[in-house]
Order: structure tokens, then sequence, then C-alpha cells
């Protein structure tokens, strides 16, 4: 019994995960809204982020957040003290969030509102700068995040988290008169893996360089949701 | 250590391999993977826990066999391709170019498996990609 050649020809190992996360995206376009992907090391700051970028834009965008996380729901709470739709997905021993476990939050999220109401969701991943990076969930764009403190050499070190990201934001800049860290060298290290990538520093503590992370990610959900076929009417 | 994740995503792969052509449970001996450098997946750790995972699955006593590709990159300035050495420079080493076309190196890809169908037992069905 033969089988034929384009059976294994280029199957992903990561396959099984792939299926999944397409599931999960054409959910999340019949819904209209855009999904990112927010990953960092752990406390590079993605919390403290989203309270800030959600707190500014909840005006003008409906949000809602899958936090993951790999014991507590600490994280969950804190989003939820800024007025945003919640789903805690605890991972257990796994170190990052896959296309699986997101599926299983869409459905909480489900029950506590209509999806298609929403602009914008939030994916935030577990803190981890390796394995976030292959797995996906069914994103449309990857954030990633990369304090000040973790010193310059990291987009070279965990180069794949920093080549698969849409966007990168250098975060904490408000520390930088403490740390003896060049930014500069931070983005030119990130653009040497990807020059592609849109870059932002900002501060989530001072509010330093926020403005223009959300001037860019209000134009993004917008450019996203005008590029959406028109929704099918039932007859 | 994420390449128990990996292997377990690994073994859900080679089950939708198994439910889509086979109704009877192929007997696996090898299967092939590519694993580019430029991942997250260290192979020898791979090796490591596909063979404790396996045990007692319908994959027990196959073997995992990993090509190594290295990471290759085009120079986008010069057109020339070059490798980037890993942890320290990604840039072109001819113009300085940021690392924007990737040749090989991001690969995670099952190429083959070795199995034996158990409706022609005799045979030892060997399936390689082009």
């Amino acid at each position: 019994m033969h089988m034929p050649l384009e059976d294994t020809l280029g199957r992903n190992l990561l396959a099984a995960n792939q299926h999944r996360a397409d599931h999960n995206r054409a959910h999340f376009d019949a819904w209209k809204l855009l999904c990112l992907n927010v990953m960092s090391s752990p406390g590079a700051g993605k919390t403290s982020l989203l309270e800030r970028t959600i707190t500014a834009l909840s005006p003008e965008l409906a949000m809602a957040v899958l936090e993951g996380d790999m014991t507590t729901e600490l994280d969950a709470e804190r989003l939820a003290a800024v007025g945003v739709p919640v789903v805690p997905i605890t991972t257990g021993r796994a170190c990052h969030l896959d296309a699986a476990m997101v599926s299983g939050g869409l459905t909480l999220l489900q029950q506590q509102l209509d999806p298609a109401a929403l602009d914008l969701l939030w994916v935030e991943n577990v803190g981890n700068l390796v394995c976030p990076a292959e797995f996906e969930v069914g994103e449309h764009l990857k954030v990633a995040l990369l304090s000040v403190t973790e010193g310059d050499d990291k987009p070279l070190k965990y180069p794949v988290m920093f080549r698969e990201a849409d966007c990168v934001l250098i975060t904490k800049i408000d520390l930088l008169p403490y740390v003896p860290v060049d930014v500069s060298r931070i983005e030119a290290h990130v653009r040497a893996v990807n020059p592609r990538a849109e870059v932002f520093r900002v501060s989530a503590g001072t509010g330093q360089g926020m403005g223009e992370w959300h001037r860019w990610l209000l134009a993004t959900v917008r450019e996203h949701a005008a590029c959406q076929p028109p929704a099918l009417v039932n007859a | 250590m994420h390449e128990v994740d990996m292997t377990r995503c690994l073994l859900l792969s080679l089950e939708e391999w198994k439910q889509e052509h086979h109704p009877h449970v192929p007997c696996v001996q090898t299967v092939h993977l590519q694993v580019g450098t430029f991942t997250c997946v260290e192979p020898a750790a791979l090796v490591f826990t596909y063979g404790a995972a396996v045990q007692g699955s319908w994959l027990d006593g196959s073997e995992l066999r990993i090509e190594t590709v290295p990471l290759r990159a085009r120079c986008l300035a010069c057109g020339s391709d070059y490798s980037p050495e890993p942890a320290v420079a990604y840039q072109s080493p001819c113009c300085h170019h940021p690392m924007e076309e990737i040749l090989s190196g991001r690969e995670l890809r099952i190429r083959s498996i070795d199995y034996t169908s158990p409706a022609v037992p005799a045979d030892r069905v060997s399936i390689l990609s082009a």
C-alpha cells in the first residue's frame, strides 16, 4: 500500500496545532475582530502595558483579553479591574499557550459576551521568550515586548521571537537613566533579525511613547476591519 | 523544557496522519524530521522526549531521526547568500544588511515516515518527499 508523495511532503511538525490555530483565526475573521498575541519574558511588562493601553483605548474600541498564566489568576484580576472582559487560561506545566487552550478560552468568552461585538482580542501569552514564538494560536499579529532592564543582547539570544514579531515594544524606557543599556542598540539588534517589525519605545508607567503605539494600534485595527469581507446576510 | 510540548504536538500530527490515511494502524519504524537551526527546538531533547512519549502507544518502538538544516539567508543589498552567526550577527557580512530573507533554517518538518502497513505486511513502504 503506497501513500501518495504529497501526504507527508512538508507536513509541519506542529501541524496539529496549526490546524487548530487556523480554526481559531476563521472564528476571529467571522467575528471581524483583530487578535493580537502578546509575548515577552516574565516581568517585561505585558500586563502593565495592557492595563494602560486598554484604559486609553476603551472609549474607542471594544476589547477582551484571554490571559495565559502558568499557575495563578493574578494578571487576570488586574486586567478585570480596568473593566475589560477577561478569561484566565491557566496553563499549568506548559510554558506557552497553544491553539487548543485558546480555543477553550474562546468557548468561555462566548459565555460572557458576543465576540462579534469586539474590535480587538488580546491574547496575553505566558512569560517566555522561547516557545510561544513557535506555537501559533490563531492571532493576526504577534507583539513582542522587551524591557530595557533585560539588556540589549536579547534579540540576538532569542532571535526567533523577535523575528516572528510584527511589532516590538521596548518597554520601561523611563528606567533608562538608571540602567547601563543603550536603547538604540536594542533597536539595532531587533532590526538585524527583523527589519520589517514596527518598533516603539514605551513606558506604561509614565505613559512616555504610548501615544504613538496607540495610534498605530488604532490604525491597524481599523485597517483590519476594513479589509474583512462584508458579513453574510442570512436569507 | 518545551520539547515535551513539541513532542506532544508531533504525536498529535502523526495521529492526524494515521487517521486520515489508515483504517488500520500502520507499524512505524522511523519518523524523519527536518529541524532548522533557527527554531526553538533542540534536536537531542526532542529525540529523548519522543522515546519516552511513545512508550505503550502505537508508535512504540519507532525511532525519531532528525536532519538539522542550517540557517542561510540572502543579502537583499547584493543578492549573495550567507550563513548568519547565531546569537552574534544576523546581518550580512558583505553589506551589513539586516537578515531580511531567510532561505533555510526555519524548518520544523516531518519529511518522511518509514512504515509497514498491516494490509501488506511483507512490504516495507518508505515514503520520501521530493
